[in-house]
């Protein structure tokens, strides 16, 4: 039997549930992994019969427990992150059996060093870029080294067959999401920005990967019957925006939001928690499957690649498949490398696009809302 | 039929009233003060003065439309429409400074700083200083305070200084530097001075951040201020246009927006 935290009676009832649900799931012997950025191939853990668990945070109260060990001055994301995992306050990485990280950034990487004194934190050696010779084999190295480090903890043995078997089943996840992320290509659009990325963050809380499957298939198809119903040949002056940048879990309210309330529809979310890492899909019938996975995985978009080329021809082509009319891009606080690349991201949207772009730069806190209504505001009074 | 911005920034609310040929009937600043409704209570009070309506009572139809803007619009219980202070500073300056091409309007507020590209009338870009005092009035006014002078008198000094540079970009850091320049003993003058220079290169950066039209303007509360405008043009290398209207650009593109609502 699990045990549960020594402040559980303390907490409010919807992270008591949160808790009595995770507790379950490790008390019916299910094995939990906790996971941060993008780059985690999450086929080596449905391999190993375990279940991933992302834990990159995305609210501000363990905020200031934080900052009595992080810098004030690194990104929000980072600092909620530790901050739950130091005052126990988080469920997925309390239950979890191991933490995985990447070296993406420096803000990551060095708080994974100290996040290991509070639960072993097994931490993946990714290139800072891909268009080297040896950026495949080095992944794919990686990769390989995370295998023995699961076969080594949970003393099992992950086979090539396994291995394979995850892949498909993943490949059909990637592609439910991405049937339903694509239904913002509609026009005029079918549902909000707010909806797919509310969807997706509650997906990677459930455990059941074919449940996860079925539902994105169900509200997929519920969203096409409605709009071929209601929407078909309908016109909306109501712009069309692609948002890119850094996660936006955390901001979710306050950007996406209110901006659909000021009259724009999000019809892509270009981000990590959006359509970023479901657009390829892992070679089923590759003869080597740690390559298969290393090729997948290390095309991945994010602004910690340099140089980073894919993003702005991956950004490109959905501006167009998704009629985009403008670019909002979120930068959480001390984000540095996708607070460089905007200037870059900038550039490409205005000057090769030709549409407008608009950074915002923020925090989990609601200290700006009012300014960040006015930027969207104009933006879209831009956009009229 | 009156046409009427209203403009409710952090420190001053700006009223513009058009005739119905969008001619200028009259201008009138007041202190926002502690509350924003308070002062659109008074605007409304002042409109009245004017025989404006604001509200249809004693059987006095309502003989105007009227469009808010600035930090405060939502206070504007009888506007018509809000429009955010970013487009009504774009078509008040437009219709200020000529109908050139393009235009960069750069207005410097009491609590935030933008600058904005217009084109063809349009906005086309535009950038605000985040969650930060630096380069905006309020940084003048703290350090008016502490000088123990008048905002005004600030820029006064500044003209007979010599600057002293003023190095922390936060403000109640670049207090702590003026106050050792004081127990230094330095004189007031060249501390406005490095006050200002500070304020004008914050100001600068941020145009520089942005493709800049070949007209400069200023709008906002230091907009009919010839020193500052010619502290900006000598370090953005282009001239840069004062006037006494500017602070009024909000309000003015608010109530041609207002015009446009028929």
């Amino acid at each position: 039997m699990q045990k549960l935290p020594q402040n559980f009676e303390t907490y409010d009832e919807a992270r008591q549930k949160g808790f009595l649900r995770m507790k379950d799931l490790k008390d019916s012997g299910k094995r939990v992994i906790g996971t941060f950025c993008s780059y985690v191939p999450l086929e080596l853990f449905y391999a190993a019969d375990a279940v991933p668990v992302g834990l990159c945070a995305s609210s501000e109260e363990p905020i200031p427990a934080a900052e009595t060990v992080l810098p004030r001055n690194i990104c929000p994301l980072i600092k909620a992150s530790y901050g739950f995992a130091l005052t126990d306050t988080c469920p997925y990485f309390y239950f979890s059996d191991l933490v995985i990280g990447e070296t993406t950034c420096d803000g990551k990487k060095k708080m994974f060093e100290l996040m290991n004194e509070i639960k072993e934190t097994y931490v993946m050696q990714l290139p800072n870029g891909r268009d080297f010779k040896d950026a495949i084999p080095m992944w794919r190295n990686e990769i390989i080294r995370l295998k023995e480090k699961l076969e080594d903890f949970y003393q099992i043995t992950i086979t090539e067959d396994k291995i394979r078997e995850a892949i498909k089943l993943k490949n059909r996840e990637r592609d439910a999401i991405r049937n339903y992320l694509e239904l913002g290509k509609l026009v005029p659009a079918a549902l909000s920005g707010y909806e797919l990325g509310t969807k997706i963050d509650a997906a990677s809380f459930s455990f059941d990967i074919e449940e996860r499957i079925r539902n994105f298939s169900e509200r997929a198809d519920e969203v096409l019957a409605y709009w071929e119903a209601e929407r078909k040949g309908k016109t909306s002056d109501r712009p069309r925006l692609l948002v890119t940048g850094c996660p936006n879990m955390g901001v979710r309210e306050k950007i996406i939001k209110t901006v659909e309330e000021l009259g724009a529809d999000c019809v892509v979310i270009d981000t990590c928690n959006g359509i970023r890492t479901q657009m390829d899909k892992v070679d089923e019938n590759a003869d080597d499957v740690y390559e298969a996975l290393a090729r997948k995985y290390l095309n991945i978009t994010c602004s910690v690649m340099s140089p980073n080329a894919p993003r702005f021809e991956e950004m490109g082509r959905l501006m167009d498949e998704f009629h985009v009319d403008g670019v909002i891009e979120i930068i959480l606080q001390a984000c540095h490398t996708f607070a460089v690349e905007s200037y870059n991201v900038k550039r490409f949207v205005t000057e090769q696009k030709g549409r407008p772009y608009l950074a915002i730069e923020t925090d989990y806190s609601q200290a700006d809302k009012g300014q960040i209504a006015t930027r969207l505001g104009a933006f879209l009074e831009m956009l009229s | 039929m009156y046409f009427i911005g209203i403009d409710i920034g952090s420190t001053a609310a700006k009223v513009a009233v058009l005739n119905e040929d969008k001619s200028v009937y009259k201008e009138f600043v007041i202190p926002t003060g502690w509350s924003s409704k308070e002062a659109a209570r008074q605007i409304a009070a002042a409109l009245s003065a004017y025989s404006i309506n604001v509200e249809e009572s004693d059987g006095m139809p309502r003989n105007c439309r009227v469009v808010s803007t600035g930090y405060g619009r939502e206070a504007v219980f009888f506007a018509d429409k809000q429009v955010t202070e970013i487009t009504c500073h774009a078509r008040g300056a437009q219709a200020l400074f000529g109908q050139e091409k393009a235009v960069s309007v750069i207005d410097v507020g009491g609590q935030d700083t933008k600058v904005i590209l217009v084109e063809n009338g349009m906005v086309s870009d535009f950038l605000m200083n985040d969650k930060c005092a630096a380069g905006t009035g309020k940084f003048i006014e703290v350090m008016a305070n502490r000088l123990n002078v008048e905002l005004s008198e600030v820029f006064d000094l500044a003209q007979k200084g010599t600057p002293i540079p003023i190095s922390a970009l936060c403000t109640v850091f670049a207090e702590t530097e003026v106050i050792s320049y004081i127990a230094e003993g330095r004189s007031r003058e060249d501390i406005a001075c490095g006050v200002i220079a500070s304020v004008a290169n914050k100001v600068a950066t941020m145009c520089r951040r942005q493709r800049l039209a070949d007209k400069l303007v200023l709008t906002g509360g230091l907009s009919a201020n010839d020193y500052f405008a010619s502290l900006l043009s000598e370090r953005l290398g282009k001239p840069v246009t004062a006037s006494s209207d500017g602070r009024f650009a909000g309000a003015l593109g608010a109530a041609l927006t207002a015009a446009k609502l028929g």
